[in-house]
């Protein structure tokens, strides 16, 4: 066991259980400081492997710190911060908690070198993450927690099996490093598997908008970040240069859009922006070289940020109003400006706008696609970008902030800005959105690769401008067709939400109606049968068992009788009879000799 | 407030914001068309040299995004609200 090493989760962690223990008046000071220790320890990591741990037969590697990990820790244990500022209002120690041990499952996951480390933390993610679902306490959200919950352990058992196999399999290692990506093997598509389903992959993605819509509304801000994002970084190591990733990130990217086009709830919406934009990620992993995993890594980065203040902006609406469909608000930009800004700068990153932060991630995988000279995803990857301006840089701020104002009375008086810990929250990132845009350096030294990368050249301004401008053009006259309507749209989920009614239909009427059947033929057949047999038991238990005892009583009884008879006259009368036959005989004897 | 302000003022305008606006975006593709301001050498296709050619890409490319995928969700992907309470 080597010396004690400060793992940033365990700040966290620890932090979490003694903020019960925090007074009153100190608990906003605890708040804010735990996720800044945290952030700071991340920031003076020395890169090497540390908090090696022997466990059994197992040597657990909890700090692999590397320029990988590096990154992705920065901006996990940044979010944090954040996350929790912009719910530093809410009483409950318990949603603190569960955010709290969610980043520290994500950390311990990006920091895990080994890979059964890995997979505790795994597991810890999806376990604490469900609580965000579940403190809304809606009866949506515990449905929707429990179905994530089921699907993300049966991504888990998936991955163990995987982890399992692919050890005991030939030359396999529990280090968590590149898999084979040219023969995956079963062991391989399984880990993949298991990563694939957290990067939400179609068709392994429904949990994803089921359970971000029905999150709290500051717990979707930590839920946008770490799962999807934490399986980005898993694939970065296990599975870059993998081809099967590129086509699968393409339809990701296109798949978000094209459901974004008919969702009402804003969350949802942006929920499928984030399968969206990891689809831009995935692909990247999949080029595999070292452009495009710095590509990947720079937009996950920028991704959390512009993602989390998002859904900071919808969730201010969503905390204020009580609503998150866009049939329910409108025309609220006289109530709520701020909170418009902030959610315009978001869109406008994830929309990639020259000088906000998207511009200088995406194109970085957009051009290493170009350098494998992969043109259909080059193509395809621009179209979902003009998706992508069209639904969270246009339809979601005019259909909330602009718009025909859908607001019934009541949730127009209740619309307001957000408490001030929300507002700067969203400044806060705001400005880390158009820093990272502006000032490239920041955030390309910290890449794993060294990267040249210079976004801003004349053509490919140009290029966004007129993609992203036009779009706009179309979004406008095309605006009757994009009015929201209220509705839902089928996915995924439906399979396994009206699966579940199948087996409960199979339980209530097929099975009910054999069980009912079963039952009758027992009552007619069975229990007929089993009272005749009792009454004839009890007959012959009567007749046959009792006239038998009874009977022996009888005859024993009887014999006594008879026995106390000759007992008492007829045996004195005989031995006296005998006794004088005896003593005739002996006096004739006498007599005669 | 002043953001709210300025907000209704760009609202009560209208017309001029909208024509300010069509402007900026013959500009672009004008300017997409001098290669003196705009060097399409790294253009990796024959395509991308046409002037506004991605200004055409953006607009279709919004346009066919909103009539495919409204047309899929007529396949019977979009249902009511209740679709899952019953």
């Amino acid at each position: 066991m080597s010396s004690f090493w400060l793992h940033p989760a365990l700040v966290l962690m620890v932090g979490g259980l003694l903020l019960p223990l925090a007074p009153a008046r100190l608990k906003k000071a605890w708040l804010l400081l735990v996720p800044v220790l945290a952030f700071v320890r991340v920031l003076t990591l020395a890169k090497g492997t540390f908090g090696v741990v022997r466990f059994l037969e197992w040597e657990l590697v909890f700090g692999r710190v590397d320029a990988l990990s590096a990154i992705f820790a920065y901006v996990m244990s940044l979010t944090c911060i954040l996350g929790t500022l912009y719910g530093l209002h809410v009483k409950e120690d318990g949603q603190h908690i569960a955010a709290w041990t969610y980043a520290a499952g994500s950390l311990g996951a990006i920091f895990a070198g080994d890979l059964l480390t890995l997979f505790g933390f795994w597991e810890l993610m999806a376990l604490a993450s469900v609580f965000l679902v579940w403190f809304r306490r809606r009866p949506e959200s515990l449905a929707a927690g429990f179905r994530y919950l089921l699907v993300h352990v049966a991504g888990g058992v998936m991955l163990l099996a995987g982890i399992v196999l692919h050890c005991r399999g030939p030359g396999g290692s529990w280090a968590f490093v590149s898999f084979n990506v040219h023969q995956p093997g079963l062991a391989g598509y399984l880990v993949l598997g298991g990563f694939l389903l957290n990067a939400a992959v179609p068709p392994l993605h429904a949990w994803l908008p089921d359970a971000y819509t029905e999150g709290t509304f500051n717990g979707s801000v930590f839920l946008s970040a770490f799962t999807t994002k934490t399986a980005v970084y898993a694939l970065c190591r296990g599975f870059a240069g993998l081809d099967l990733l590129v086509p699968l990130g393409v339809i990701m990217a296109l798949y978000g859009v094209v459901y974004a086009v008919l969702e009402n709830d804003c969350r949802r919406l942006l929920a499928y922006h984030i399968i969206s934009q990891v689809g831009y990620m995935v692909a990247g992993v999949g080029l595999g070289t070292q452009m495009a995993v710095n590509g990947a890594c720079a937009h996950a980065f920028a991704h959390i940020l512009y993602k989390g203040l998002l859904f900071m902006g919808c969730g201010a609406v969503l905390h204020v109003t009580g609503q998150s469909k866009l049939t329910e608000l409108g025309g609220l930009y006289k109530r709520m400006p701020w909170a418009f800004v902030f959610t315009l700068i978001g869109g406008l990153s994830i929309s990639a706008f020259p000088l906000f932060s998207g511009f200088v991630s995406k194109s970085i995988i957009v051009a290493a696609a170009f350098d494998k000279h992969l043109l259909w995803a080059v193509f395809l990857l621009n179209l979902a970008s003009v998706g992508t301006f069209l639904h969270t840089g246009l339809k979601v701020p005019y259909f909330i902030w602009f718009g025909k104002n859908n607001c019934k009375p009541e949730t127009w008086n209740r619309a307001a800005e957000a408490p001030w810990n929300m507002n700067a929250a969203m400044a806060i990132t705001a400005f880390l959105c158009l820093f990272i845009g502006c000032y490239t350096p920041y955030l390309y030294r910290m890449l794993p690769y060294p990267e040249d990368f210079h976004p801003y050249t004349a053509y490919h301004v140009s290029q966004t401008f007129q993609l992203l401008l036009f779009t706009a053009v179309g979004f406008f006259l095309l605006l009757k067709k994009l009015a929201p309507t209220p509705t839902i749209s089928l996915d995924a989920d439906w399979f396994y939400r009206k699966g579940g009614r199948l087996v409960l239909w199979l339980a209530s009427k097929p099975i009910q109606l054999a069980d009912t059947c079963l039952g009758e033929l027992y009552r007619l057949a069975g229990l007929f049968g089993l009272m005749v047999s009792a009454r004839s038991v009890g007959k012959f238990d009567n007749r046959v068992v009792d006239g038998l005892v009874d009977g022996l009583a009888e005859t024993i009884s009887a014999f006594g009788r008879r026995l106390r008879v000759i007992q008492r006259g007829h045996v004195q009368q005989s031995l006296a009879l005998a006794l004088a036959v005896a003593a005739a005989i002996i006096a004739a004897c006498v007599l005669v000799f | 407030m002043r953001l709210v302000r300025l907000i209704e003022f760009l609202r009560r305008h209208l017309p001029v914001v909208v024509r300010v606006c069509l402007v900026v975006l013959a500009l672009l593709v004008v300017l997409d068309a001098f290669p003196a301001l705009v060097d399409k050498e790294h253009a990796h296709t024959k395509l991308e040299h046409g002037p506004g050619f991605w200004a055409l890409f953006g607009f279709l490319g919004c346009a066919a995004l909103i009539i495919l995928s409204k047309a899929f969700g007529r396949l019977g992907i979009v249902r009511r609200e209740d679709y899952y309470d019953e």
